[in-house]
C-alpha cells in the first residue's frame, strides 16, 4: 500500500549507493503519506506530510507506522514540492499551507529545509510538526523558511516526559527558548493522557514553561483517543494504554482553566 | 414565450407593478428581465433576520404532531377515491385562521391524492400497502378506458430494452411513474396574472394555426391547448380559496400566495419524481423590499410570510409504493429552491429574501424540503458565505452547486431540478432518464454479454475473457463495446419513454408557465462510476485474476499488488474515471433523441447506490456482490485516505462539459473536523467551498455531525424526527431511510478531519 499512500507522488528508484547519497544531501527523503487536511495541524486547509523516523516511543503515538525511517518511501523533495505547487489556490482560498509531520520530521533535517525553501519559493504558508527533541538540528536558515511551529511539549517535568517518551525534556526547552528568541510563532501542542500527564501539578509545569514564550500565539489541548490502537496491534507493538480511556469533559475542563490561568490562549482540538 | 397581446402588459399603470422600474418585461414574459431591473443585491450579514412568530410556531408544532403518525404508518391518510387534479379537491387548510399563505394538495394536510396519469398498478400497490380499499369502477377507468403512460411505454418497448430493464443494467426509468424534474416559472403567475400568461399562450396558438400540421405541429397545438386549460383550472383553483389570480399580484403577502398557487396546481396534478420550486427568493424579494419600503409590513411579518410558504413546501406529499422507497429513500419530493449565485452583470443575486429562507430552518427546525441550495461563488458577499456556512454546520440542511459552471453553460436565472440538474427556469426542461450502472456493464464487457448473477445473455455475445491476468487493454476494448450497445439501448428506452408520458401524462400547467418554444434536454446518468474507475486502476496497475464458476462464468476476480484508488487527487486513476464520463457521453450522443432533445448525462444516484450494489456482482476493485456503490460521483468508502478536500479535488476532475446534467459529491465531517471554535468552523467551511468550487467542483453535500448522533437515531429514532442528512444530492430524514441505509450512510467515510 507505500506508493498508493503518496497518492502521484512518486518513488525514487536509485541504486543504494545514488540513494544514500541523495539522502544525505536531502534531495530524497523517507514518507509515509500525506494528506489534505483542515482544521488540524495549522490554519486553514493543509497539505501535511508525515515523514518516517522518530527518536521518541511515545506511550499514546496514534503513528507507531511512522516510527522506523526504514518503513517510509523514498521521494525527492522536488516532486514533493511539486505537488505543493497543485495546491496554491486551495491554501490560498483556505488560508492554509503545509505541515511537514511524522514522525519526527528533524529525523531528515536537510530534506526538511530542501522542502520548506522550496514551498516558501512558492509564497505558500509552512509548519513544522515537531517535539523539538531535535531542535538542534534545525538550522537558522531552515527556520527562516518556517512559519509555525506546533511545538508538542509533552510533559512538564523530566520524570513524567521520560515515562511518556523515553527521553529527555531539556531539548525541547531549548528548542521553544530559540524560537522564542527568533520570534517564530509557535502553536503548542498538549496531549492530555488520564493517568499519565493529566495531573495538576505536571499541567502547572507545562504552563510554567509555555508561558514563558511569548511567541506562543495558542496552546492546544489534545484529548488521548484510541484510534491508534489498530496500528499498534498491527504492529505486534505492545500498546501500555489499551485500557485508558479517552478524558472526561470535566478533565479536559481542568486542564483547560488551569492553562488560561497562565494567560494561555488555549483551545481543544 | 412570445410577445403577449393582452392590453393588460402594455399599459403603464397595471395595478400590481406601482414603483417598479419599466423595462421590456412589461411587453413580453420576462421575468429575468423584471429581477434584474427591480432587485436589491444584500450585502450585509444575518442581524436582521427574524425569528418565528407565535403563530409560526403553533402552526408548524400542530403539523410536527401528525409527522410520528405517518411515519408509524408510512403515510398519514390518502384520498382513494378522487382522482387528482388542479380542481380535484375542495380547499383545504391546516388551521384557517391561521394560515397567512393557504392551499393543499388535497382538502387536508398530509392526505396524498391518487395520480394514475402514470400508471395504475402504481396507485393500487400503493392503496394495498397502506390498506386503502381499491374503488373498482376507477381501475376500471384507468386500466380500460383510460391508457396510462406505464402502458404506453411497455407497449412500444423492444425486447432488448426490457431485458437491460429487468437485470438491472438499465435502472430507475420513469416508466412506471411521473418523470419530474420540470420547473414551472411559478414566478410568472405573480408577476403577470394567469390572464396575461393565457393571452401570451394563445399568440403562440395563433403562429402555430398558421404553420402545416405536421406531426410536431399538431403535438404543439394540443400542448398549447392543454396549457390552457390548466391555467383556466389554476384559476379556478385559487377561486376556490377566495383569490383571483387572473391579474398581477399587488403585495408581497399576494405576491407569496401567487406563486404558491402556481406551484400548488403542479403538485396538485403531477407526482414526478423531482418537482423542483426554482429561483424564487431574490423574486419575491422585490415585493417584500417595497412593502417594507412603504411600511405596510416589519421584518418579522415578511419572515412569516416566508416561513409559511416554506411549511407549505414542507407537507408536499405524494402516494408511492415501497419500490419506490426503496429506490429513492426518505419519501422525497425535491422541492428545490436554487439560492444567492451571481448575476452576467456582477452583481451578487443575493437579497435579503435569501437570507430569510435559510433563516427558516432556524425557525422552523432543520427539514429536508424545500431542498435549499446555494449557488456558490467564492464572489458571493462574505456575510451570506459565512450565514450559510453556519447554517450548514448547524442544520446539514444546504446543499451548494458551483454558481459559475451553472451560470456559464445556462446564464444566471437558472435553477436546479431534483439534485445537480441545471436549467433555465421557464425556457427549459429535460427529459429525466435515471441511470445506467457502469459497473455492471464492465461485468458484461468481461463476461461476454452474460449477466454476471443469473447468467442470462443479456447484451451482445461476445467471446468472454480468457483464464489468467485480465489484460487493461483487451479489458477496455470489450469495455468500449459493450458501451456501444448500452448506449444504444439506453437512449431507445428513453425515447420510448418520453414519447409516451408527453402523450398520456402531459405536465399541463408546468409547461404552461414555461416558454412555447423550449430547450429539451435528454439527461442520461450512470452510477457505479468509482467501482469501474477502480476496477480498471485494479486491472491496469495491480494483477487481477479472474475466477470462473461451472458456467463458465468470471464471479470473482484474485487481486495482487497495490493499485490507486479514485478519490486521492491521483491523475493516474482519476484519468480514468473522467475517460469513462467521456466515453460513455460520446457514445450517447451518436444516437437521436426524442424532440431533438440536447443529450446530457449526470453523475447521480441519490440514495438509490444501494440498490444498484445490491444488483451487481463481485467486481475487480475487490468490492463484494451486493455491497453498496457511492453514491453519485463519491470515492468509494474509505477509498479516499488523503483528506475529504483531496477527494472532492478528483471528482473536481470529471468534466462538466461531458456531464452537463451535474456530478454530485457528498461529504460528511463531523464539526469538530472543521475547526476548534465556531467561527474557525465556519471560515474553514467557506474556504472549502471557495476551494473546491475554484478547483471546478460542481456540486458538493455538506453533512456535518457525529457518529455517535447517527447510531443513536437509529436505536431512538423518536427522538431525532428531524435529523436530516444529506445524502448524494438531497437531504433525507434520517430515520426515515432503511437500516440497510442508515447503516451506508454511517460506513461512508466518516472524515474526522477533513
Amino acid at each position: 500500500m507505500t506508493a498508493t499512500l503518496l497518492a502521484d507522488v512518486p518513488t525514487v528508484e536509485l541504486d543504494r549507493e545514488d540513494r544514500l547519497a541523495a539522502m544525505r544531501s536531502g534531495e530524497v527523503g523517507a514518507v509515509h503519506s500525506w494528506e489534505l487536511v483542515t482544521a488540524v495541524d495549522g490554519p486553514g486547509t493543509r497539505m501535511t506530510t508525515f515523514l518516517t523516523g522518530c527518536p521518541l516511543r511515545c506511550l499514546y503515538c496514534q503513528n507507531p507506522d511512522t516510527w522506523r525511517m526504514r518503513d517510509g518511501t523514498e521521494v525527492r523533495a522536488d516532486d514533493l514540492v511539486a505537488r505543493i505547487a497543485r495546491y496554491r489556490s486551495v491554501f490560498a482560498a483556505t488560508g492554509g499551507g503545509i505541515t511537514l509531520s511524522g514522525g519526527e520530521p528533524l529525523m531528515q533535517p536537510r530534506f526538511v529545509a530542501h522542502v520548506l525553501r522550496g514551498a516558501k519559493e512558492l509564497g505558500v504558508h509552512t509548519a513544522l510538526d515537531t517535539s523539538g527533541f531535535l531542535g538542534a538540528a534545525a538550522t537558522d536558515e531552515m527556520l527562516d523558511d518556517v512559519d509555525l511551529v506546533l511545538l508538542d511539549v509533552k510533559s512538564g517535568d523530566e520524570e513524567t516526559y521520560r515515562q511518556v517518551t523515553g527521553r529527555a525534556l531539556q531539548p525541547t526547552i531549548d528548542f521553544g527558548d530559540r524560537l522564542a528568541a527568533r520570534g517564530t510563532e509557535v502553536w503548542v501542542r498538549f496531549v492530555l493522557v488520564p493517568g499519565l500527564t493529566d495531573a495538576e501539578e505536571n499541567v502547572e509545569n507545562v504552563a510554567r514553561i509555555v508561558e514563558r514564550w511569548p511567541n506562543v500565539t495558542r496552546v492546544e489541548i489534545l484529548p488521548f483517543h484510541q484510534m491508534g490502537r489498530e496500528k499498534w496491534e498491527r504492529l505486534d507493538a505492545s500498546y501500555a494504554l489499551s485500557d485508558v480511556n479517552p478524558p472526561s469533559p470535566e478533565l479536559v475542563g481542568r486542564v483547560r482553566r488551569q492553562l488560561e490561568a497562565h494567560g494561555l490562549p488555549t483551545y481543544v482540538g | 414565450m412570445s410577445i403577449a397581446t393582452d392590453a393588460r402588459l402594455d399599459t403603464n399603470d397595471v395595478r400590481g407593478w406601482e414603483g417598479f422600474v419599466d423595462g421590456p418585461w412589461r411587453d413580453r414574459i420576462d421575468v429575468r428581465d423584471f429581477l434584474q431591473r427591480n432587485y436589491t443585491p444584500y450585502e450585509g450579514d444575518a442581524a436582521f433576520l427574524a425569528g418565528p412568530t407565535e403563530r409560526t410556531t403553533r402552526l408548524w408544532e400542530r403539523l410536527t404532531a401528525m409527522f410520528p403518525e405517518e411515519r408509524e404508518r408510512g403515510v398519514y391518510d390518502v384520498d382513494w377515491q378522487t382522482p387528482a387534479g388542479i380542481t380535484a379537491h375542495a380547499p383545504g387548510y391546516i388551521d384557517r385562521d391561521e394560515e397567512v399563505v393557504v392551499g393543499l394538495q388535497t382538502d387536508a394536510p398530509l392526505k396524498r391524492a391518487m395520480m394514475p396519469n402514470g400508471g395504475w398498478r402504481m396507485v393500487e400497490t400503493a392503496l394495498d400497502t397502506y390498506g386503502y380499499p381499491v374503488d373498482p369502477m376507477l381501475k376500471k377507468v384507468f386500466t380500460e378506458y383510460r391508457k396510462t403512460h406505464n402502458q404506453g411505454v411497455f407497449d412500444a418497448y423492444p425486447p432488448a430494452v426490457r431485458a437491460a430493464r429487468s437485470s438491472h443494467i438499465i435502472t430507475g426509468l420513469p416508466d412506471a411513474y411521473g418523470r419530474g424534474r420540470i420547473i414551472g416559472d411559478y414566478r410568472r403567475v405573480a408577476l403577470y396574472g394567469v390572464d396575461a400568461l393565457i393571452a401570451a399562450k394563445r399568440h403562440d396558438r395563433a403562429v402555430l394555426d398558421m404553420e402545416r400540421a405536421s406531426e410536431d405541429v399538431i403535438r404543439a397545438r394540443e400542448e398549447n391547448s392543454e396549457q390552457i386549460r390548466a391555467l383556466n383550472e389554476l384559476k379556478e383553483m385559487a377561486a376556490s380559496y377566495g383569490f383571483d389570480i387572473s391579474g398581477p399580484a399587488t403585495d408581497a403577502r399576494e405576491a407569496v400566495q401567487w406563486t404558491y398557487f402556481a406551484y400548488l396546481g403542479a403538485v396538485k396534478e403531477q407526482n414526478g419524481a423531482a418537482m423542483s420550486l426554482g429561483r424564487t427568493a431574490t423574486f419575491l424579494d422585490v415585493y417584500l423590499e417595497r412593502d417594507l419600503a412603504r411600511g405596510d409590513l416589519t421584518e418579522s411579518q415578511a419572515q412569516e410570510l416566508i416561513d409559511d410558504f416554506v411549511i407549505k413546501l414542507r407537507i408536499v406529499r405524494f402516494l408511492r409504493t415501497p419500490e419506490y422507497d426503496a429506490l429513492f429513500s426518505g419519501d422525497p419530493t425535491w422541492v428545490t429552491e436554487s439560492l444567492a449565485g451571481m448575476g452576467d452583470d456582477g452583481r451578487t443575486l443575493v437579497t435579503k429574501t435569501t437570507f430569510r429562507y435559510l433563516q427558516t430552518l432556524y425557525n422552523l427546525g432543520p427539514a429536508p424540503e424545500p431542498n435549499l441550495t446555494v449557488l456558490w461563488s467564492d464572489r458571493l458577499p462574505e456575510g451570506f458565505k459565512r450565514f450559510a456556512a453556519k447554517v450548514s454546520i448547524d442544520t446539514s440542511a444546504i446543499q451548494y452547486e458551483s454558481d459559475r459552471q451553472i451560470r456559464e453553460h445556462w446564464g444566471d436565472d437558472a435553477a436546479i431540478a431534483c439534485c445537480v440538474s441545471p436549467m433555465r427556469v421557464g425556457k427549459q426542461m429535460q427529459f429525466f432518464g435515471a441511470r445506467v450502472n457502469l459497473a455492471k456493464t464492465l461485468l458484461y464487457a468481461i463476461n461476454g454479454g452474460r449477466d454476471e448473477i443469473t447468467g442470462k445473455q443479456v447484451g451482445p455475445a461476445t467471446p468472454p475473457v480468457g483464464e489468467g491476468p485480465l489484460d487493461f487493454d483487451d479489458v477496455m476494448r470489450r469495455f468500449d463495446a459493450e458501451m456501444d450497445w448500452l448506449a444504444a439501448t439506453y437512449v431507445e428506452a428513453l425515447n420510448v419513454i418520453h414519447y409516451m408520458h408527453d402523450k398520456y401524462a402531459y405536465e399541463r400547467l408546468e409547461m404552461a408557465l414555461h416558454d412555447s418554444d423550449v430547450l429539451r434536454t435528454m439527461a442520461c446518468g450512470i452510477a457505479g462510476l468509482s467501482v469501474a474507475a477502480d476496477s480498471l486502476s485494479a486491472i491496469r496497475y495491480a494483477t487481477v485474476v479472474p475466477v470462473f464458476d461451472e458456467r463458465g462464468l468470471v464471479v470473482d476476480y484474485e487481486i495482487s499488488g497495490d493499485f490507486p484508488t479514485f478519490g486521492n487527487d491521483d491523475d493516474r486513476v482519476d484519468a480514468l474515471a473522467r475517460d469513462l464520463v467521456e466515453r460513455f457521453m460520446e457514445k450517447v450522443r451518436a444516437y437521436p433523441t426524442y424532440r431533438d432533445a440536447l443529450h446530457t448525462q449526470s453523475v447521480l444516484t441519490i440514495t438509490s447506490n444501494v440498490v444498484y450494489g445490491k444488483a451487481t456482482g463481485n467486481t475487480p476493485d475487490g468490492r463484494r456482490q451486493g455491497e453498496p456503490f457511492a453514491p453519485g460521483a463519491n470515492p468509494m468508502n474509505g477509498r479516499d485516505t488523503h483528506g475529504m478536500l483531496a477527494s472532492a479535488l478528483s471528482v473536481a476532475k470529471l468534466p462538466y462539459d461531458d456531464a452537463q446534467d451535474g456530478i454530485s459529491l457528498t461529504n460528511t465531517v463531523v464539526p469538530s473536523g472543521l475547526g476548534r471554535t465556531e467561527d474557525e468552523q465556519v471560515t474553514n467551511l467557506v474556504g472549502l467551498l471557495d476551494a473546491y468550487t475554484g478547483a471546478d467542483g460542481y456540486h458538493m453535500n455538506v453533512n456535518v455531525l457525529n457518529r455517535e448522533t447517527l447510531e443513536d437515531a437509529m436505536e431512538h429514532p423518536e427522538k431525532y424526527p428531524q435529523l436530516t442528512v444529506r445524502v448524494s444530492g438531497y437531504a433525507v430524514n434520517f430515520v426515515r431511510l432503511t437500516r440497510e441505509q442508515q447503516l451506508d450512510v454511517l460506513s461512508r467515510t466518516f472524515h474526522g478531519a477533513v
